[in-house]
């Protein structure tokens, strides 16, 4: 029986494709299966061809598969463009009514399926979608029960009757394949372990986090990748008394952020590359002014406009250096949707323990694929706001003086007070400040603001600053940061069935460079490849700025799709 | 309750003598005295440039932003905490140059800002060049010598068309009626601007205290002159090339932004509890089960 395959379902953008796929996904998820559900798309609304791709695994696979085991078209561009992903005797399932012609050369099983016509006889031709889920069904094996739960979601508020006409459309889809007479056993699935978990994507668990960790004022500005965690918050944050507010550009967005997070609101706005390139002037107004605001940055392919709907993992630079001058950042880069939750929980903690713009860089490929997670732990969820001075400690500030805002302290960080505190008043500047806010270009407190800013993060590391798998006397240490987690560690699992012995070093905080941890991995390591999705090996060169000593081979992929496994796992062979 | 001198503070403002901000500060103290708001409840968001001082020269919590961004700044502050009295200020080139869309969306967001525009036609901070409400033709040997070739923007002709709901003016020279109408823009629900009209003496030559005498129509002095007419304010401008000062235009009609978000409190968000309950928790899980 399958441990695991490969399904895809094509055809014109705006054509149900995306429901499909999300019918099978969360019905086997919630069977116990681990998937991963990766979406192709246009930069466009209708037409187009688009898919969606599933992976459906009894263990947690977080990447696409080598190659697909099921291809479902609904037009003839989906075979043209995808049937060469196809296994050897891999299943082509498509709808008669386009007249499917079958790919040249390649020996797969081949259905002509009267999906549409199915359909109508059901009731409708919108549900072709369930008769392709009960075609697949029945080539796995699974029982049309698998999909009740899902439909009856779905459907009920519509009335049985619906639930009901979906439920045949399915069955019907199951029996034309069984008539078929094909011997079909050599996919049938391996049951699912029945566990109860969440699947989502880096975008709604990266939302969920900013809600949990108390965000209650977003003002953003749409753009892909990063949309969902604006749309997850602007339907959420009315329950909680939030808003989010969509700005006239990302200049807006950061610094009505600043505004709010001086105001007192814990805050966040979310966007990509071209966003990020806006926002740079106000990321630097939040570090000298030492307000928190926590920034989603969903990376895309750029530069520019770049490719607006492709993976890339490009913007590391940005996130790192943009700004003139020179701040204190945190950048953290979580690996998988469970981290995107956690993660970004933390980095509200963070941003307002340490009073500094904070960056939450994740990629398109982590952003918008649908991953299986354990549900999130209620008890993990803390909310820290740092040094905050109570009415009181404010009370205490001489009549006739300012609130030290900017007081010089052992570790730098200062007490920060909220508008509407009696004794609380300060003053707060872009230009270089006294410890109450005043502009001054007095040379000594201009060296002795700089060193309590920058000293901050000085020597931090902060926690789950990387993550470690594989062997433990590796030979190969292979490095990445972001989506590249589960890619990985399937080539991990390849090489050491091989006999190598490889170790996985992935980098979860890109600021504060988690300096003394990276340099020991790579002092035991005879070779380090260091794996990412960009051109010029920024991981590698962030890397060798932070002082990390070693001889680093370089894989990098820009062509706007993420890695499959067997890439990774090629060219790490060849290091041996 | 705070007097005059509760928004006083001991900072000497680096101003050139007979600067118009002076007036301009000296009516913004006066006004939130006089409309009763206390300093702690009181913010004050700058932007840059001469004026863009100012809000070290209240005492209230001042930030003094970016070039251009006050008003997003401001607005964040008062999404934070709706019971604040949060006004934006600054200059014409840092309102209407580099921050015209930021003010033009506030104008139709309608937040209950009050956003105070210190209009010199010029800009001074950077030693003087022509700045976006420079008159056509307008000779300045730093940016402009051979004389302004684009034409000139009237603010309360943008703030009429970006759908304002309260826009005055004033002028530095009547402090008497620049605190009537800061007091008026303060007191109105929703977002107003008040564009002063204050000279600066040091770089332009066009512009200046008497200029503005010779040239400004008091809309107070025109009888039956109505405030509640959009119409009749946007061709009374017009026909005064913006040179008037009083209420403009005001819409008591029209609900604040805050008074619209669906699911908004009426307690501060800085004072709420921010921890989810576990109930709430599970629920928001279970859309994704």
């Amino acid at each position: 029986m399958l441990e695991q395959l490969s399904w895809k379902v094509g055809g014109q953008q705006g054509e149900g494709i995306d429901s499909t796929g999300t019918i099978l996904a969360t019905s086997l998820n919630r069977h116990g299966y681990f998937i991963y559900g990766y979406r192709h798309f246009s930069s466009r609304i209708k037409g187009g061809h688009t898919n969606y791709k599933i992976r459906i695994a009894t263990k947690e696979r977080l990447a696409n598969a080598d190659y697909l085991d099921i291809l479902i078209a609904f037009d003839q561009e989906t075979i043209d463009f995808n049937a060469h992903e196809l296994r050897e005797n891999g299943v082509l399932i498509a709808d008669s009514k386009f007249n499917p012609v079958a790919p040249e050369g390649q020996k797969i099983r081949f259905f002509s399926v009267p999906l549409s016509k199915i359909a109508e006889e059901n009731g409708s031709a919108i549900m072709r979608n369930m008769v392709a889920v009960g075609a697949t069904a029945e080539v796995l094996g699974l029982t049309p029960e698998t999909f009740l739960s899902v439909l009856n979601d779905r459907f009920l508020r519509k009335g049985e009757q619906v639930v009901q006409n979906n439920m045949n459309a399915l069955k019907a889809g199951a029996q034309y394949i069984k008539d078929q007479g094909l011997d079909l056993s050599d996919l049938a699935l391996a049951p699912g372990d029945g566990k109860e978990r969440l699947y989502l994507t880096g975008n709604d668990a990266c939302g969920m986090g900013a809600l949990a960790a108390g965000t209650r004022v977003m003002p953003a500005y749409p753009i892909t990748p990063a949309s969902d965690i604006m749309e997850y918050l602007i339907k959420y944050l009315p329950k909680f008394g939030g808003h989010v507010l969509q700005t006239e550009d990302e200049i807006a967005a950061a610094t009505m952020s600043i505004g709010a997070s001086f105001g007192g609101a814990r805050v966040c706005t979310s966007t990509s590359g071209p966003g990020l390139s806006l926002m740079m002037e106000a990321i630097g107004l939040s570090g000298i002014t030492e307000t928190p605001i926590v920034i989603f940055d969903t990376q895309r392919g750029g530069p520019s406009t770049g490719m607006p709907t492709k993976h890339e993992q490009s913007d590391m630079y940005a996130a790192l250096w943009g700004t003139h001058g020179e701040i204190p950042k945190i950048v953290v880069a979580p690996a998988t949707a469970e981290e995107c939750f956690y993660m970004t929980v933390e980095a509200f903690n963070h941003a307002d323990k340490y009073q500094v713009p904070t960056i939450i860089l994740t990629d398109l490929a982590l952003s918008m694929a649908d991953q299986t997670v354990e549900p999130f732990d209620y008890s993990r969820i803390s909310i820290d706001r740092g040094n905050v001075a109570t009415a009181e400690q404010a009370a205490a500030t001489p009549e006739g003086e300012l609130f030290k805002r900017y007081q010089f302290t052992e570790d730098g960080i200062s007490p920060r007070v909220f508008p509407g505190v009696k004794g609380g008043i300060h003053h707060v500047t872009g230009v270089e400040h006294t410890e109450v806010g005043r502009p001054t270009e007095d040379t000594g407190i201009r060296n002795k603001m700089m060193d309590k800013r920058l000293g901050k993060l000085e020597g931090v590391e902060l926690p789950n600053s990387f993550s470690f798998s594989g062997d433990e006397d590796y030979e190969l240490l292979i490095v990445g940061v972001g989506s590249t987690s589960g890619l990985i560690d399937e080539a991990l699992e390849r090489l050491h069935a091989e006999g190598k012995k490889v170790g996985h070093l992935h980098i979860k905080a890109l600021s504060p460079f988690p300096i003394k941890s990276v340099q020991s991995f790579v002092d035991r390591a005879k070779k380090v490849l260091v794996v990412e999705n960009n051109a010029t090996g920024q991981l590698k060169n962030i890397m060798r700025f932070n002082g990390i000593k070693g001889e680093f081979i370089s894989q990098v992929k820009y062509d706007g799709n993420p890695y499959i496994p067997s890439e990774i796992h090629t060219f790490a062979k060849e290091l041996f | 309750m705070a007097t005059v001198k509760d928004f006083r503070n001991n900072v000497r403002p680096n101003w050139c003598p007979g600067c118009g901000d002076f007036s301009v500060q000296a009516a913004i103290q006066r006004a939130l005295a006089e409309t009763g708001k206390e300093p702690e409840e009181t913010a004050v968001i700058s932007g840059i440039g001469c004026s863009g001082r100012i809000s070290g020269y209240i005492n209230s919590y001042g930030f003094h932003t970016i070039h251009g961004r006050s008003l997003p700044v401001a607005q964040g502050v008062k999404l934070a905490n709706r019971d604040l009295t949060v006004i934006a200020s600054g200059g014409d080139g840092d309102g209407f140059g580099i921050g015209l869309h930021h003010f033009m969306h506030a104008a139709r967001r309608n937040m209950d800002i009050t956003y105070i525009v210190m209009d010199n036609n010029i800009y001074g901070l950077t030693k003087g060049q022509t700045s976006p409400t420079s008159a056509h033709g307008f000779k300045n040997p730093k940016s402009t010598p051979e004389g302004n070739i684009e034409n000139a923007l009237t603010p309360a002709q943008v703030a009429l068309a970006a759908g304002i709901g309260f826009v005055a003016q004033g002028f530095s020279s009547d402090i008497k009626q620049l605190v009537d109408v800061i007091k008026a823009a303060i007191n109105h629900k929703g977002f107003s601007l008040v564009n002063v009209y204050s000279p600066c003496v040091t770089y332009n030559k066009v512009n200046t205290y008497d200029w503005y005498k010779e040239n400004i129509t008091n809309l107070d002095t025109i009888e039956g002159y109505d405030t509640s007419n959009r119409i009749q304010a946007m061709s009374t401008v017009m026909a005064h090339q913006g040179l008037v000062t009083g209420v403009i235009y005001q819409n008591n009609e029209i609900k604040a932004y805050e008074d619209l978000i669906p699911g908004y409190k009426e307690e501060p968000i800085v004072n709420q509890d921010l921890a989810l309950s576990e109930e709430d928790f599970a629920k928001l899980i279970k859309a994704y089960a």
